[in-house]
């Protein structure tokens, strides 16, 4: 006989307030069905109501992990509509701080995994690595989380060499302390006994369903929005990290290389920052659409941005990657054991700030 | 810009979203924007990091095929636009009935334009310091 079972919004492994009403069968998921909306702000329509350069401060607010990336992907879809061509340095402090971002993110998630299975040592040590990202994000911002650093036009700030070099220090204690804890990750015992086949996801599925960056990229799909070379990713070296088990461990596997991946963008960047201004004037309102695209640390986010001619706009919607990334979990969770929802919700990494925007 | 690769009717949603699914285009995300008069529902899909849009106007209060049997992460974003536009899906594999994000005692189509309610631009008190010091 099957029975409910409500698995969260409060729940000791769950940072977000999502419930997942699983229908089981003894000890296993037979389904499960997703309730949110405990959180939702109704910023898209909020964004409609203020002028469309204090939406860069509205947007930045719709996530606290992935902030600086919300706002410089809105204000790349103005500058599509505008016409507006940023300065090269303005890019490449954008690609400097979105990586920080993801850095920030990756770590969060992989300590938050490691306390979901019960590794708490773990996910105290990843979390003390975290404070050295969040650091060199307030030196050069002045911000933790929320950098107010991206403008429609550029960046309102920059990073001189003496937060160039703080910021290259930083880089290299994350380096050095996350390969013993990305050993712990990938190598310990029980760490692979509650994550290896755990929560899978083929190629096929993970597709037909819109699944979404390490979500996506673990189930051996090629697929990272930074390929397109927005910014100034066209001009750095890299190629998307992709792993085929298609389980927890890959998707957690994932993580571990793009930390690595980004430290690698950062230093790219940072070392080939232009002298050019920061900014780049312009006037008017926007008056048009554009629908614009970025990989988040959680995938891939688009902004549908719609102008009238005049400083508000007539619609601003936002598809969050953790939103995309809902139908698929729904299929990794059919047939796992209860003991393992909490590791294959936390694999996937939702943020529910995101998707009740 | 926003290219708009197809518009399509209320008849041929389905099919054309199902024949780009079967062509192997991924599903991204739907749009809806309140025209005042109808709705613009806009079907994203990506296939090579390119975007193929569709484009279906929809006469008010709106009544519009699910694509979610076709495309089952549709079913997110349709139960989304159910709640904050009203408009009503037909056919949902899973039909919230429009309190997936709403509570039962939320207003109803919050994201909706207000009939004979305009958002007008007020001068912040910045600006206005700004005008009179020049």
């Amino acid at each position: 006989m099957s029975m409910i079972v409500p698995f969260g919004p409060q729940h000791p492994v769950l940072p977000e307030p999502l419930q997942l009403r699983l229908e089981i069968v003894d000890e296993t998921v037979v389904s499960a069905l997703p309730v949110i909306g405990y959180v939702h702000r109704g910023l898209e329509r909020l964004a409609e109501q203020k002028d469309f350069q204090q939406d860069t401060y509205l947007i930045e607010h719709i996530c606290g992990i992935c902030s600086f990336m919300h706002s410089t992907t809105y204000c790349t879809g103005i500058e599509e509509i505008m016409n507006i061509e940023i300065p090269e340095r303005a890019k490449y402090l954008r690609v400097a701080w979105s990586e920080m971002h993801r850095i920030h993110s990756h770590l969060l998630a992989l300590g938050l995994l490691a306390d979901a299975f019960g590794f708490e040592s773990l996910f105290y040590q990843i979390w003390r690595t975290r404070e050295h990202i969040m650091d060199a994000m307030e030196y050069t911002t002045g911000g933790r989380v929320m950098l107010s650093a991206a403008c429609v036009g550029g960046v309102r700030k920059d990073i001189n060499e003496e937060q160039k070099q703080f910021v290259l220090e930083k880089l290299a204690l994350i380096e050095a302390e996350f390969k013993e804890e990305a050993h712990v990750l990938l190598d310990d015992y029980t760490v692979k006994a509650r994550t290896v086949g755990v929560g899978v996801l083929d190629a096929k599925t993970a597709y037909e369903r819109g699944a979404v960056g390490p979500t996506a990229r673990a189930s051996g799909l090629k697929m990272d929005h930074r390929m397109t070379g927005y910014f100034a990713y066209d001009k750095l070296d890299f190629e998307p990290v992709v792993e085929n088990d298609c389980d927890a461990y890959a998707r957690t596997k994932v993580r571990i290389r793009e930390v690595f991946q980004s430290i690698d963008l950062i230093r790219q960047a940072l070392s080939a920052l232009p002298d050019t201004p920061l900014k780049t004037a312009f006037k008017g309102n926007p008056n048009g659409e554009a629908a614009v695209r970025a990989e988040q640390p959680r995938g891939e986010v688009i902004y549908y941005l719609k102008g009238n001619g005049t400083d508000k706009l007539a619609r601003c919607r936002v598809r969050t990657p953790t939103f995309a990334n809902v139908a698929p979990m729904l299929h990794m969770l059919n047939g796992c054991s209860l003991a393992n929802v909490g590791v294959i919700v936390l694999s996937v990494d939702p943020c529910i700030s995101c998707t009740e925007r | 810009m926003m290219k708009i690769n197809e518009e399509v009717s209320l008849e041929t949603v389905v099919g054309k979203a199902a024949s780009l699914l079967f062509s192997e285009y991924r599903f991204v995300t739907m749009t809806t924007v309140d025209c005042d008069e109808y709705f613009d529902i806009y079907y994203h899909f990506d296939k090579n990091y390119e975007l193929y849009t569709l484009r279906l106007k929809v006469e008010k209060p709106g009544v519009v095929p699910s694509i979610s049997k076709a495309c089952f992460a549709a079913l997110i974003i349709e139960n989304e636009i159910q709640d904050l536009f009203g408009i009503t899906f037909t056919g949902l594999v899973v039909d919230y009935e429009k309190h997936f994000l709403l509570a039962p005692d939320a207003p109803e189509k919050p994201f909706c334009h207000v009939p004979g309610v305009k958002i007008t631009t007020v001068d912040s008190p910045a600006a206005k310091k700004d005008e009179v010091a020049k």
